[in-house]
């Protein structure tokens, strides 16, 4: 498959893990491959959530005036962009614009989704997969979507072969660990699970000890949710991480930090300061449903550089993929996407 | 991320002040910081656009023009209009004349409507009412344990039906259940929905057409963005819910989503969920969350904290020994550790208005540090030693150094910071109390 076909389908997962993609999906994949994308620009276009006016005000003008700039200004901000990353973007696009790059609205929109696709795709985040187990740790507020992005992902290597332990390590919210085991049977992953309350810390090592005799390709870690400005707990995030590293030397070899797609500015605290406690890899945007448009990834890409693993964009367990940079971009902001609203 | 507007009108206006009069330029410079602060906090973009007007309205007005101290005054009014658009004071839930009064909570997934159930629940038990929840959440898988396990947390029944795949039926049993067990209040949890999910949508209306709701809860994440306007306006299309909680509000979050839902769809908001417990669930207060909007620092919410952190046998306890002027090591320990739960200090400081501005927020770290050192020492004493400080010699300095990795200088300062703090207290006598917790308790 071709790079930018990546993000859609389980060959997109495949890809993500560097694994061969399956064969006899080249049938369904053209499905799965519309799929991610159709539904939610599907979503955009529903009359009462179509893409802010401003924006499809933007892309009908026939001149770039002073007004087209302010209309983009605040489309960005009402995609929770956040002022410093939006003032970037539109300095960046009117540039364009004063070498004479930029001449009309559906110009402007083309370059728009340039720049934010090449922005979002300047790294991109892989989770290579060797012959040790890979641990990857999970972490992010509270009803972010951490435990439901463990199941689909589960659910996803599954399909690709690939065997799959999971720690139930939010020992603290009721009933967490049973969701857990519901997406586990579900995908047919091992879990290691402890009782309530139990030490979040041993969970993780136990579940990498399991991971490692049983010869598991993939450790995934839930945590419970908190937020960023719990000290204790985020103390209590850094000693998780640590004895993870205790169980097998390098790990956690990814740490994903899960957040809602309707997180506005404070998304932001939630990058930097789970960053402080663990060294957060990659991004998960859930619950990007068209009305939540994930800007606040933009934000976080220009301060901390965090790049975004993968997406979510409604409540099928095909929903989550890996994030496509470009896709995302087009998905959320080009054009045809809600102006017929 | 605490740029208080306070501090940025002091920006707008700089120069300002010895020249007079306002221009309409400065006035100007001033709305764009307004505009940025609103934006920076959440509140929806056609909200604040509502409220820049009708604050310049006023700013362009006498009381600031003349006034020696514009910036001042323009974050008054900026105060005054959130707290006007957020309501004044604060609403509570309605009860219905003839019991069981039903409450149907709502929201999108993860905003924390099973966790706000069931502390709504606690709190209308140690109202003296009698709550039952119902358990209608038949997507995620295991919603029904976790109210369950709630519930018997918190001493309140919970009518489930496991293996159901029909909210409507469990919120009818649930209702009939309450009736015949004489619950006079029922709280009925819902599965969390994407607005654009027209089914979920149709599924709550029915629940809502079932179970006649005396109210609707919308429950709203403190941490959601622009967003909030589409969220609140979906679901009062679908249900017309009749008040909010707005939940998470214990993080960092500015929380402009309170007064964009608030703005756009009229409705009050009753709680505000402030912790992982099941207790921390608040009144909601306008005033409080105008100045939280405008980063202005929340000298209340600081109190509360202080308050929530510091055990209050322990402050009494120790308020009554530094009456009588004795401070030991232990003690200054103790007070040390009774700051530190409260959070990271830098976050603690931010809370205090004026703090975010003169301290930057990055050298406090530093500070953080040389308390661990501080308890590192104190911790390496024996308690003789802790209780009568003046019996440590050199000797005795050499091994606490060691003990704690520090130096014989760094004892020794503390040592002299410490008699100093002794002195002072005894000055001070039978007089207020200096230090932060104690005071709270």
């Amino acid at each position: 498959m071709t790079e930018q076909e990546g993000g859609e389908g389980l060959a997109a997962f495949a890809a993500l893990f560097g694994l061969d993609a399956p064969a006899q999906d080249a049938g369904a994949e053209e499905g799965g491959k519309r799929g991610l994308f159709r539904r939610l620009k599907e979503n955009l276009t529903k009359p009462r959530q179509a893409i802010s006016p401003q924006l499809a005000g933007v892309y009908q003008s026939k001149l770039v005036s002073e007004d087209t700039w302010e209309e983009l200004e605040e489309a960005l901000i009402t995609a929770d962009c956040g002022v410093p990353a939006t003032m970037d973007l539109v300095e960046a696009l009117r540039e364009e614009a004063g070498q004479g790059r930029i001449t009309s609205g559906p110009g402007l929109a083309r370059a728009l989704t340039d720049e934010i696709g090449n922005r979002l795709a300047s790294e991109p985040p892989r989770i290579a997969l060797g012959d040790e187990p890979t641990v990857i740790l999970v972490v992010g507020v509270n009803g972010s979507g951490k435990t439901t992005t463990i199941g689909k992902l589960a659910h996803q290597l599954a399909l690709l072969g690939q065997k799959v332990v999971i720690g139930a390590g939010d020992t603290f919210r009721a009933a967490a660990v049973e969701q857990l085991q519901v997406w586990a049977e579900r995908s047919g992953a091992d879990i290691v699970r402890q009782s309530p309350g139990a030490d979040p810390g041993a969970v993780a090592f136990d579940a990498v000890v399991a991971g490692t005799a049983r010869g598991a390709d993939v450790v995934i870690i839930d945590t419970a949710g908190r937020l960023q400005t719990q000290h204790n707990l985020m103390e209590e995030l850094r000693k998780v991480h640590g004895v993870t590293g205790k169980a097998m030397d390098g790990a956690p070899h990814h740490v994903l930090l899960v957040i809602d797609g309707t997180t506005g500015q404070n998304g932001l605290s939630q990058a930097k300061l789970f960053s402080e406690a663990v060294p957060v890899s990659g991004l998960v945007l859930t619950k990007l449903d068209g009305v939540a448009r994930g800007g606040i990834v933009l934000a976080i890409h220009r301060e901390l550089g965090i790049p975004v693993t993968m997406m979510g964009v409604g409540e099928g367990v095909d929903d989550l993929q890996p994030f496509d940079a470009k896709g995302f971009a087009e998905a959320i902001f080009s054009p045809d996407s809600g102006s017929g609203g | 991320m605490f740029d208080a507007l306070s501090d940025k009108l002091q920006g707008a206006f700089s120069g300002l002040r010895g020249r007079g009069k306002l221009t309409e330029a400065d006035i100007d410079k001033a709305m764009r910081a307004i505009r940025l602060s609103l934006l920076e906090a959440d509140v929806s973009l056609p909200v604040v656009k509502q409220l820049t007007t009708a604050i310049k309205e006023r700013a362009t007005g006498d009381e600031v023009m003349s006034s020696i101290t514009p910036d001042q005054q323009v974050v008054k009014i900026v105060n005054e209009e959130l707290t006007r658009l957020m309501g004044g004071a604060n609403v509570s839930l309605a009860m219905a004349p003839n019991p069981p009064t039903v409450i149907l909570m709502a929201g999108l997934q993860g905003s924390g409507k099973t966790t706000c159930t069931a502390k709504l629940a606690r709190h209308l038990l140690n109202e003296g009412r009698a709550p039952m929840m119902v358990a209608c959440d038949v997507h995620r898988p295991a919603a029904m344990d976790q109210l369950a396990v709630l519930g018997e947390q918190i001493g309140v029944p919970v009518h489930l039906e496991k293996g159901s795949t029909d909210p409507v039926a469990i919120a009818k049993d649930g209702i009939a259940a309450a009736k015949r067990a004489g619950r006079d209040v029922v709280i009925v949890d819902t599965a969390g929905r994407l607005t654009i999910d027209e089914e979920m949508m149709a599924e709550l209306v029915a629940i809502r057409d079932t179970v006649k709701p005396t109210s609707v809860v919308l429950v709203v994440d403190a941490m959601t963005g622009q967003t909030a306007v589409d969220v609140a306006t979906a679901f009062q299309d679908a249900v017309q819910f009749d008040g909010v909680v707005l939940s998470k509000l214990d993080g960092d979050a500015r929380g402009g989503a309170a007064l964009s839902v608030r703005s756009v769809t009229g409705k009050p908001i009753l709680f505000v969920g402030t912790g992982e417990k099941v207790d921390a669930l608040e009144p909601f207060h306008p005033d409080r969350m105008a100045s939280r909007i405008l980063g202005m620092g929340d000298v209340l919410g600081l109190i509360e904290k202080a308050q929530q952190t510091v055990d209050v046998d322990d402050a009494k306890r120790m308020e009554e020994r530094l009456r009588g002027g004795n401070l030991t090591l232990d003690d200054f320990l103790e007070q040390l550790r009774q700051v530190r739960k409260m959070g990271p200090l830098g976050q603690v400081m931010g809370m205090i208005p004026g703090f975010s501005k003169a301290a930057k927020m990055k050298d406090v770290d530093v500070d953080e540090r040389r308390i661990d050192r501080i308890e590192a020492i104190i911790s390496s004493m024996t308690m003789p030693e802790r209780s009568r400080p003046d019996i440590i010699n050199g000797s005795r300095r050499r091994r606490i150094a060691t003990g704690s990795g520090t130096t014989v200088q760094e004892v020794n300062q503390l040592l002299a910071q410490f008699k100093q703090m002794q002195k002072l207290m005894k000055r001070m006598g039978k007089g207020g109390m200096p230090s932060l917790p104690m005071g709270m308790g």
